[in-house]
């Protein structure tokens, strides 16, 4: 009894399997979680937590796309969270008082979703062209320049009309300012919750999974693991990377959307959308595997509970986490490592194996009876 | 085979983030032995005030957070050492945010997990923004020692010590319309336009200046991401004939600046705002290039009073650094909610939000007439703003001099 | 006139400080292959080396420096022992980028647990300056010092890779590091030299930046780092003159941009000058463009 006759007998693929168990992990996690809020066990710093760990495993998943299927190096992608974060945040500010909270956020999560998509598409045509590092430089310098620029406009409309400037002005009258140069945007609603956030990953995670398995995805792949070759053999290796790049970026638009609407201020500082941030999201990216659209899930909501649990350490927190991340990629990275857990690993492999066949071979004998 | 090691590795993975929830909602539970540092001693249960802390301890703008984290642990273990709170001692205990929102709330459901009834904070403004509307939400009691954003105190929950940050741009304009010998000089202002604080004041500066008839001649901005090179700023002021540069910014930014101008050989007068005051005690700064600075400040800790005498050698006995204005704002903050506490009989078996009520009232009540951020009295209105008047100070000699 | 000069005086100073950080950038990755995001943090500690015991045991600035290229050597070499080396034939180079990342904060709040966040300003190591055109232009000494040391260091590094049996083994290594094995060229000691080098020129870097602007804290390194890595990968990664050029081209364009352009925009003004340069040249100003073959 082999693990492939299992899936046989359930008729799906390897692929579909795999899967299947990313959703089944996020969807048990997400039963867990309300579980234990309604049996009264969880505190609030935890509940605080949901949220932001949601949304940067889904600008995980996105940054996987990049640079795991596409196999191209982005430092930018906290650029394309901005954009997100500050057109949804414009309009669920303006429409406040006028639309149902319902609907407002839908239509938020669209417009975000749609800039961060239009913002990687014109991006991505410059960007594509260039290779490796030199293409990781040039994202991050994207991604400084949209924070840059957010960060010193002034955005506000009154009765003279809308104003747009690099000056701060007055408003006449009745009016709102809506960004505030360095102040930003306050005052967003605050509308994201666990629930929308874990359908959203979902949906981020069917998309995703779902294109690895496609043709497109698999073109993709090709032009990842040999450029020449797949063109060689007729791919429009242009139109795929602008493909898998505009995606990316609207979903990370979407966890943008996302950040926005869980803190009612948002300025587009380097704490939270500049470079060092896309750097995180790599490490998240790496730490999961690199093209394992499952481990970034896994990696991000680690990787940002960790500091949050090591609060108890007072001054010495950041360090340790710091040794901690270390010392993690070493374990996963370093060949030496894999080796001795390959090895300590293949004992209890053949172990559990040898437990599972007993299992089966007794359910089979049983239903054999029947 | 690699698949089983995969499956494996995930569930394992798993089990980890289930052990590190549960590890969590676990120390929700028993808060009792917790504290912050290792000066407070405390009794459990709920014959204690629990105040709580929040700021950036790491991060570039850690120095800010570390200031306000030591100087509650000062205000905290004089009141314990004194009896406490009607009675009751204090429990303390303070969370970092790294200057960051997100982060910011993160750490104020940690406290409110431990069981905060009172929070000093947060440090800086958009973090307090943010854990504002959660303060609100929860009805929980709020002084910030210096969140000086307009929206910091939007709730009337929440309240500060410092001064908001138009009020400390416009006080600015009119101190320099109200002395002869700087009300005809050209203004140059170079201020930080990525921070909220700068850019606060610098707007609230230029609408006024504009109204009293200030000649600003050259306005300038720089980044925190360029925050080393003002080069061009001075430049461009010293071109414009400017005479006068008001800097709205911190002191360690301003201290490049003054060394700079002086490496140019231009030596105009340099005028700032709070934020300046700690310029005389960045390690091995050459004083002298601070002479004449003048900045409005709160607080001195070269004033020679006995309450800042003793804060200030406390502090330093702690720290082994002088303390900036933060500190000084966080420790008024506490004996705030110390006198408050006792004018409205306040005692921590009360619930957080019938504590917040009764802080609501008595802030506005209050009077604080011995204090380090005011040379006067310290009071509130109910819009969370503090009544007290700020000092214009002069830098002569190395030490500050009151002007006037 | 005079006016542009001083602007252009100004913009060289800065990007001499640039370049000599982009030195060390260069060299580390185009030897070992590895973006070093850790390159600025050990300038910072540096910087406190010599802040500690120039300032604070009074020694001599020189004595001091000396001090802290020693000290900032041995960081670089135990730092790679211990947290790039194991990660070398990973099946992903993205590996040892993050441990570089994870190195990085781990000297930031070093620093800061030893060092405490406060500001220290440092005194200049230099202190003269040269008056031109009846004071009307001024060239600060250190400006002076920064490109000069630049240039020696280019000037050795050359010397040293082109006359020296291991300057020869570490472009062997930077060409291919298997056929280099073959040679008979112990790869991991190559490796080890180039960080080396590289933290030594670290230490001379956190002089001249501490010197040129002179507060330290334990962030100093973070963005000068950055801005020198773009520098880097505009005159070409890999390539130590192109290193000094795009040192020198941005500060200038930094500068510039700020007096003719905007102050606040300034730093997307060079990122937007960065992207434009690479779409023209995709591999930076002296970069070497590789063929790909199948």
């Amino acid at each position: 009894m082999k693990v492939s006759n299992f899936s046989k007998l359930l008729k799906i693929s390897k692929t579909q399997k795999r899967n299947l168990i990313t959703y089944a992990i996020v969807i048990a996690f997400y039963l867990i979680i309300q579980i234990m809020d309604k049996t009264g066990h969880l505190s609030s710093h935890m509940k605080g937590l949901l949220v932001p760990m949601t949304y940067y495993s889904i600008v995980a998943v996105a940054l996987n796309l990049c640079v795991g299927i596409l196999g191209e190096l982005s430092l930018g992608h906290a650029g394309f969270m901005c954009i997100g974060a500050f057109s949804s945040s414009l309009f669920s500010l303006y429409f406040k008082e006028s639309m149902p909270a319902g609907i407002r956020f839908f239509i938020a999560l669209l417009i975000g979703t749609a800039m961060a998509a239009l913002l990687g598409f014109l991006i991505g045509i410059p960007v594509l062209r260039l290779k490796g590092d030199y293409l990781a430089i040039v994202t991050l310098a994207f991604g400084e320049i949209i924070k840059n620029i957010l960060a010193a406009v002034y955005f506000g409309y009154d009765e003279t009309g809308i104003h747009l400037s690099f000056k701060s002005f007055q408003i006449q009258g009745e009016g709102k300012m809506l960004i505030n140069g360095a102040m930003g945007i306050q005052g967003t609603p605050n509308n994201s919750n666990f629930t929308i956030a874990i359908v959203i990953l979902l949906l981020a995670l069917f998309i995703i999974q779902n294109l690895v398995n496609s043709r497109d995805g698999r073109a993709i792949m090709s032009i990842r693991d040999n450029r020449i070759a797949a063109e060689s053999i007729g791919i429009n290796i242009t139109k795929y990377k602008m493909l898998a790049f505009t995606i990316s970026a609207a979903i990370a638009g979407t966890s943008g959307v996302l950040f926005a609407h869980n803190t009612s201020t948002l300025t587009a500082s380097s704490t939270y959308f500049g470079y060092n941030v896309s750097i995180m999201i790599l490490v998240y990216v790496v730490l999961g595997g690199i093209g394992n659209i499952r481990g970034s899930v896994i990696a991000a909501s680690i990787l940002y509970i960790l500091p949050e649990m090591l609060r108890g350490l007072n001054s010495y927190r950041m360090l340790i986490y710091s040794i901690l991340l270390i010392i993690i990629m070493l374990v996963n990275w370093a060949p030496k490592a894999i080796e001795l857990r390959n090895k300590y690993f293949t004992i209890l492999k053949t172990k559990a194996l040898e437990l599972r066949d007993k299992c089966f071979s007794k359910i089979k004998r049983r239903f054999a009876k029947r | 085979m690699k698949k089983l090691s995969k499956v494996i590795s995930v569930l394992s993975a798993s089990a980890m983030v289930m052990s590190m929830l549960a590890g969590c909602s676990d120390a929700s539970g028993d808060v009792t032995s917790t504290e912050s540092g290792d000066a407070t001693v405390t009794e459990s249960g709920a014959s204690t005030f629990k105040i709580g802390g929040i700021g950036p301890t790491t991060g570039a703008a850690a120095i800010y957070g570390s200031d306000v984290r030591d100087a509650i642990q000062i205000a905290v273990d004089e009141i314990n050492e004194a009896g406490g709170i009607n009675g009751y001692q204090i429990e303390y205990k303070f969370e970092d945010d790294e200057h960051n929102a997100e982060k910011s709330v993160n750490a104020y459901n940690t406290l409110k997990d431990w069981g905060m009834q009172m929070l000093v904070g947060c440090v800086t403004s958009a973090p307090t923004i943010a854990v504002s509307e959660k303060t609100y939400e929860d009805n929980m009691f709020m002084l910030t020692p210096s969140g000086t954003a307009v929206n910091c105190v939007q709730y009337d929950n929440a309240f500060r010590v410092c001064f908001s940050d138009p009020n400390q741009g416009s006080a600015s304009a009119e101190y320099i319309a109200g002395n002869s010998s700087l009300k005809d000089s050209n203004i140059a202002i170079i201020y930080d336009s990525s921070t909220e604080y700068s850019a606060g004041i610098h707007d609230s500066f230029v609408s006024k200046a504009s109204e009293l008839g200030l000649n600003v001649v050259s306005d300038t901005a720089f980044t925190t991401d360029s925050a080393t090179d003002f080069t061009v700023q001075l430049q461009t002021a010293r071109d414009a004939d400017a005479d006068l540069i008001f800097l709205p910014i911190y002191y360690n930014e301003a201290s490049l600046i003054l060394t700079q101008a002086n490496t140019m050989g231009y030596a105009p007068t340099f005028f700032g705002c709070d934020g300046m005051d700690g310029i005389l005690e960045v390690e091995n700064f050459d004083t002298s290039l601070a002479e004449g600075l003048m900045l409005l400040t709160p607080f001195s800790a070269t004033a020679t009073d006995d309450l800042t005498v003793s804060f200030v050698s406390k502090f330093e006995e702690m720290t082994g650094h002088v303390p900036n204005q933060f500190g000084a704002d966080a420790y008024d903050a506490v004996y705030a909610i110390k006198a408050v506490c006792e004018a409205q009989n306040i005692t921590p078996d009360m619930s957080v939000s019938d504590i917040c009520e009764a802080m609501k009232t008595g802030m506005v009540e209050v009077e604080l007439d011995n204090v380090l951020t005011s040379p006067t009295t310290l009071s509130w209105d109910a819009s969370g703003e503090p009544n007290k008047d700020p000092r214009a100070v002069v830098i002569t000699n190395g030490v500050y001099e009151l002007c006037e | 006139m005079i006016n542009f000069l001083t602007y252009l005086i100004n913009g060289i100073s800065l990007g001499s400080i640039y370049a000599i950080i982009a030195l060390g950038y260069t060299m580390v990755y185009g030897i070992a292959k590895m973006l070093n995001f850790a390159h600025g943090d050990v300038i910072m500690i540096g910087g406190y080396l010599i802040y500690t015991f120039a300032t604070t045991y009074g020694m001599h600035p020189l004595l001091s420096i000396l001090i802290a290229i020693v000290g900032c050597t041995i960081l670089g070499i135990t730092t790679e022992k211990i947290a790039y080396k194991p990660l070398r034939n990973a099946s992903s180079n993205l590996a040892v980028l993050i441990t570089a990342i994870g190195v990085s904060y781990f000297l930031q709040n070093i620093a800061l647990l030893i060092f405490g966040a406060n500001t220290k300003s440092f005194s200049s190591v230099v202190s003269w300056k040269i008056q031109l055109l009846g004071g009307e232009v001024i060239i600060q000494g250190i400006t002076i010092v920064t490109i000069l040391t630049s240039l020696v260091i280019l000037l050795l590094l050359e010397l040293f890779i082109k006359f020296t049996k291991s300057g020869q083994a570490m472009l062997a290594v930077s060409e291919d590091k298997g056929a280099a094995t073959l040679m008979g060229i112990n790869v991991n000691r190559t490796i080890s030299l180039t960080f080396a080098i590289g933290s030594g020129l670290a230490a001379i870097a956190g002089a001249l930046l501490c010197s040129a602007y002179p507060t330290l804290t334990p962030y100093t390194g973070a963005m000068p780092g950055i801005k020198a890595f773009v520098a880097a990968v505009l005159g070409g990664i890999g390539s130590i003159p192109g290193a000094m050029i795009g040192g020198l081209l941005l500060g200038v364009v930094e500068i510039l941009s700020k007096r003719y352009i905007s102050t606040q925009l300034a730093d997307a003004i060079v990122f937007g000058i960065l992207i434009i340069i690479l779409l023209v040249k995709p591999t930076g100003l002296l970069g070497k463009n590789i063929q790909e073959k199948v």
